[in-house]
């Protein structure tokens, strides 16, 4: 298990440098000198030198890219070109709204989709698993962002439930950052929600085919508890798998999906970077997204081997 | 009174019928077989009693366990009946276990289902009857993971789940099927002994007619779906009434005649093979280890002999075979045919590869489903350097065709529209097309069953006369190895250990191994089926 | 046929037409500007009503399904191109450094969602329907690489293979000739899928204008303009909304139909 562990902790390590080195390239192609942008077309050379030896701009593509990645390591990811801020400060407070964001949905779609699957695998061919499998290919079909602005309508502007965009905040309490995230999570997780009770689905009934649920139905365990005591562990292998991936579109999806709330999470963050070509910012944030999905892929795979036992002992 | 009593069994699924008005009748502590080939319903007829049938089933007639009605017990019931009243070991000891529990948990579980008593006591109960299935838990504990135990000890859980409640009904549906010959006798031996211990009846279902005559009291016959044929044992061996019956025991032991084989000349040199896989690093920095398949391997095939390799499953044959047809690289010494090597530097000889062929065992995968019939056979072509067109190619196809027995029309068939014996003829004549010096047979006949397995067996016999054969011919199973070869190769864990005349090792086996398997292999006894 | 294939082949075959058609025709002209019509519910001259410049709905969801179709066939093509002779060559040489680097970068591109590809690729050359087809297919491409090769290693493990290596036929030859063909199938219903995920993630970036610049309608842009007026004309929210899901739920359902059709088990279970 240890050695699995290690095993894996080191591919994510590996990955995470390649994924740097990848990033850095690709905003290194970017033309234009982010000195002369932020100080426009009639600046001084020497105020433009010194702002460029202030950005580290001066330096050669390998000292700037080992100081963005030592920086990052310390949690430094530098100055933003237009804001002269850290960078740092600047995600940090806006991940307080994305993370909570993400992890919000990821648990209503686990908690919708997980129990649906189940219900509708027991159910295989009945109406009952007739009718989650229409709702699901409806929510598969549906674009988290024109779903958001149908809650909108529905929710804020008819109902009003619930405000139409923008961030409580956190200092107001937890139940009142929860409420003004509540539509943002709903939207984002029921399409996510309709592809993993799929997938639990045509995993468990994968499992009800193996030859150990006829075995345990030998035993003498009806249809219901062969499922959970047999089939749920091991149908949950794949389902993990894209939970963990869920993740990412997640967090992808709630840079989309604060457009339509006008929440002050890292997508308004990265859209005013882009207009504003504050590369250091786009950088980082991608860079954090990215870091954010590996991670997660890397709790994932250690959550199979808690899940699987031929993969403690094995490698 | 009789403790199971089948009457009037009939049983279709969705429009197929597969059963048709089946009797049987077991009493404790006997042992009932039910035969047939594939389709012949017998293992449909083990799912009714268990009542675990596919989806779409309806059934008729009457299942009676100790005078219970089973066919309209509610299902309940019929879950409290399962794993205490009738217990079920299966085919596939590899897939039964589930893989994320361990062993102890598993056999608990049928204990706990079914009785209220505390986990200590059901752990208890669990230790005692692992250890009577031969897995002492000092040696084989609890806490097992099935992917940790072979797949004979798997088969040993299986069965202390089954018995754990010491049923009175067991039902073992091909229990010894996927297992190596030594493997089998010691389960058949368990399952024998358990049912004297305990007083239970059995119901076995299995195509293995010496293992029938072997295990069982009272042997039912089955084709289709009915029952052809009921009796004793003895008097069913002796007596046998229906031509089906007669069929079916002279196929499973059905003997070929070869022609003499030329006088001897080396055509396959096999000098000291060594074949190693590396084996997955045990720790991070360490050199990983690795399992040598192939063991300083020598063996000479002579032009025209035909020639036998048996071992259990995991003995490296099919290593060997692959590096034979230089498939795989070997670590160490050489294979040469015909004074060639096999390997040349890093890369199959191209010269050697076009002299040799191949059938495997497998009648389903052996062909891509989407080439039609002439596209498969003439694969081997491509070794040739001017493969033939037109007319002469058309010719050949239909000549080999017509060799194993098949028709020159079949060329434009896909290979969907074969059975499983009339594949085996094409990968045969894909094998002789280009008229190689040797064809290897790779558990060839292994999949087919046995009135297939005797036509194709025929027809090898009829080829060797024809086309002056030479081959190695790979396999598990003694009786075949037995009347298909002149001479034999007994392999253990990668070593050759004992060769010779095929009548000769078989008749006086000089090594302990080569005594063991065929001790161990089930015989059928002489009946009168052979002159039939 | 299942009713599954002919429902989503019919929707989708309905919205490629419309496609097609809009380059010979649509009612009004898509750029055509109308401020006295302006934001009119659907009606018998604007079938889809106006948007808040009068431009005909109708004419802007056809020339829009150009884009989306447009867009997401690249990206399927960029995919399956790079992804397909990716996974054959990783089965192939399974175990192989090759094999290795293939997976592990594949692995690589998997920590990169479409989203985040587009935000680089704005941040450095700038928005447009480009972008959205590279960002698209660099994401499709570890998807067809890892279902071909998954599917090819078992077919490297089938007899007939080992039987084409005896006939001396080396790994490329094999790879077009045996694997190719036995994943097609699979390959055209993954593709089919990737197709609606595709349009899906083209509405997406559009929204946030990472796709399709104007005056080029696309589905994704015309909702971002009607967000602001949701409350009272919501028709302009519905309409494209409802396009896209049509188009996806139809996609998705000849997707299923396909696999279910194509599949050979069912299909020699069935006859």
């Amino acid at each position: 298990m240890l050695r699995y562990s290690l095993k894996r902790a080191l591919s994510l390590t590996i990955s995470l440098a390649i994924a740097s080195l990848v990033i850095f390239a690709v905003i290194e192609i970017a033309p234009g000198d982010p000195a002369s942008f932020m100080l426009g077309v009639n600046a001084q050379p020497d105020t433009l030198a010194a702002l460029r030896t202030e950005l580290g701009l001066d330096q050669s593509k390998a000292e700037r890219y080992v100081s963005w990645v030592t920086g990052m390591l310390r949690g430094d990811f530098g100055t933003s070109y237009t804001y002269r801020t850290p960078v740092s400060q600047m995600i940090a407070d806006r991940l307080w709204v994305s993370l909570p964001l993400a992890l919000y949905a990821l648990a209503l779609s686990t908690a919708i989709a997980l129990p649906a699957g189940i219900y509708a695998a027991a159910r295989r061919g009945k109406p009952g698993d007739l009718a989650v499998m229409g709702a699901t290919q409806l929510g598969v079909a549906v674009p988290n962002f024109w779903f958001a602005m149908m809650l909108v309508l529905i929710f804020a502007i008819n109902l009003r439930w619930f405000n139409a965009g923008g961030f409580a905040g956190w200092d107001k309490g937890l139940v009142a950052g929860l409420h003004s995230l509540t539509l943002p999570a709903i939207a984002l997780a029921l399409p996510q929600a309709a592809i993993l009770a799929r997938v639990m689905r045509s995993a468990l009934l994968d499992i009800l085919g193996e030859d150990f649920m006829r075995t345990a139905r030998a035993k003498g365990l009806t249809r219901r508890q062969a499922l959970w005591r047999h089939g749920l562990r091991n149908a949950l292998i794949p389902v993990l798998t894209i939970i963990g991936l869920q993740f990412s579109f997640l967090l992808a999806g709630s840079i989309i999906i604060e457009q339509v709330f006008y929440l002050p999470g890292l997508g308004r963050l990265v859209f005013q970077a882009i207009s504003a070509r504050d590369l250091i910012v786009v950088e980082s944030v991608v860079m954090l997204l990215v870091f954010a999905v590996i991670t997660v892929n890397f709790l994932v795979d250690l959550a199979y081997a808690a899940v699987d036992p031929r993969l403690r002992s094995r490698t | 009174m009789s403790l199971l009593q089948i009457t009037d069994l009939s049983l279709s699924i969705h429009a197929y019928e597969i059963l048709k008005r089946v009797n049987l009748t077991i009493a404790p502590g006997e042992i009932v077989a039910v035969t047939g080939e594939s389709g012949s319903g017998k293992s449909m007829t083990a799912l009714a009693v268990m009542q675990l049938l596919p989806g779409g089933a309806r059934a008729s007639g009457s299942i009676q366990l100790d005078g219970q009605e089973i066919l309209t017990l509610p299902e309940a019931q019929m879950c409290a009946l399962r794993g205490a009243a009738v217990g079920m070991v299966f085919q596939e000891p590899m897939t039964a276990l589930n893989p994320v529990k361990t062993i102890g948990d598993q056999v608990m579980e049928t204990i706990l289902i079914h009785e209220a008593m505390t986990p200590d006591r059901a752990e208890e109960r669990a230790r005692e009857v692992l250890t009577r299935v031969g897995l002492p838990p000092d040696r084989f504990p609890l806490s097992r993971y099935p992917h940790e135990l072979s797949g004979g000890q798997r088969q040993r859980v299986v069965i202390a789940m089954a018995i754990a409640l010491r049923p009175k009904l067991l039902i073992a549906d091909e229990p010894t099927t996927a297992l190596d010959v030594t493997t089998q006798a010691q389960i058949l031996d368990l399952l024998k002994g358990l049912v004297q211990e305990y007083g239970m009846g059995m119901l076995m279902i299995t195509h293995d007619l010496a293992v029938v005559a072997d295990m069982a009291d009272h042997i039912t016959v089955m084709r289709h779906g009915e029952v052809v044929e009921a009796a004793p044992t003895q008097r069913l061996l002796t007596g046998m009434s229906h031509p089906y019956t007669r069929m079916l025991f002279a196929a499973s032991d059905h003997r070929v005649t070869l022609p003499a084989p030329p006088p001897p000349a080396p055509l396959l040199k096999v000098s000291d093979v060594v074949r190693d896989y590396a084996l997955p690093r045990t720790r991070l920095f360490a050199r990983p280890g690795h399992h040598r398949a192939v063991d300083h391997v020598s063996f000479t095939l002579n032009r025209g002999e035909r020639l036998g390799l048996v071992g259990e499953s995991g003995c490296g044959k099919s290593t060997l075979t692959r590096a034979i047809l230089g498939l795989e690289p070997v670590q160490s010494g050489e294979i040469r045919l015909a004074g060639q090597p096999v390997f040349d530097g890093k890369r199959a000889n191209p010269e050697i590869r076009r002299r040799m062929q191949v059938v495997f065992q497998d009648p389903y995968g052996s062909f891509n489903p989407r080439h039609r019939v002439d596209r498969l056979v003439t694969e081997p072509f491509h070794l040739l350097d001017t493969p033939p067109t037109g007319s002469e190619r058309s010719d050949r196809i239909a000549e080999m065709l017509t060799a194993v027995g098949l028709s020159p029309d079949d060329a434009g068939k896909y290979i969907h529209e074969f059975s499983g014996g009339q594949r085996q003829r094409i990968a045969i004549a894909r094998a002789l097309i280009i008229r190689p010096q040797l064809i290897l047979f790779d558990e060839a006949v292994s999949a087919l069953d046995v009135s297939v397995r005797a036509q194709i067996l025929d027809l090898l016999a009829q080829l060797c006369s024809e086309y002056d054969l030479t081959y190695l011919f790979i396999s598990h199973d003694l009786s075949v190895v037995r009347t298909i070869t002149d001479r034999v190769l007994v392999m253990q864990s990668g070593r050759i250990v004992e060769q010779g005349d095929t009548e000769q090792v078989f008749s006086d086996p000089a090594h302990p191994y080569t005594r063991a398997l065929i001790a161990a292999a089930p015989q059928l006894p002489e009946t009168g089926a052979r002159q039939a | 046929m299942s009713r599954n294939l002919i429902l989503g082949a019919g929707l989708s075959s309905l919205v490629v037409l419309a496609a097609l058609l809009s380059f010979v025709w649509t009612p009004y002209d898509y750029a055509a500007l109308n401020i006295p019509a302006k934001l009119q519910t659907p009606n018998g001259q604007h079938w889809f009503g106006t948007d808040h410049f009068g431009r005909d709905m109708f004419s802007m969801i056809m020339v829009g399904a150009r884009t989306s179709i447009a867009v997401a066939l690249l990206a399927v093509g960029i995919g399956m191109s790079l992804g397909v002779p990716l996974g054959l060559t990783a089965a192939a040489r399974k175990g192989s450094w090759l094999d290795e680097l293939i997976m592990r970068g594949n692995d690589l591109v998997f920590a990169f969602p479409s989203l985040v590809i587009a935000i680089l690729i704005t941040a450095v050359f700038g928005a447009g329907a480009v972008n959205a087809i590279i960002a698209i297919g660099i994401f499709n491409i570890p998807v067809f690489a890892r279902i071909t090769r998954g599917a090819a290693l078992s077919l490297w493990e089938r007899e007939f293979i080992l039987a084409a290596r005896v006939a001396g036929k080396g790994a490329a030859r094999i790879s077009a000739e045996h694997i190719l063909p036995n994943v097609a199938n699979l390959l055209i219903v993954q593709g089919t899928i990737q197709f609606s995920l595709g349009i899906l993630a083209e509405a997406g970036l559009s929204y946030v204008g990472l796709g399709a610049q104007p005056p080029t309608p696309s589905w994704g842009r015309m909702l971002a303009d009607a967000q602001t007026m949701v409350s009272f004309a919501p028709h302009l929210a519905l309409i494209p909304g409802l396009a896209i899901i049509l188009t996806v739920l139809g996609l998705n359902l000849m997707g299923d139909g396909l696999r279910d059709w194509l599949d050979p088990r069912l299909r020699v279970a069935r006859t």
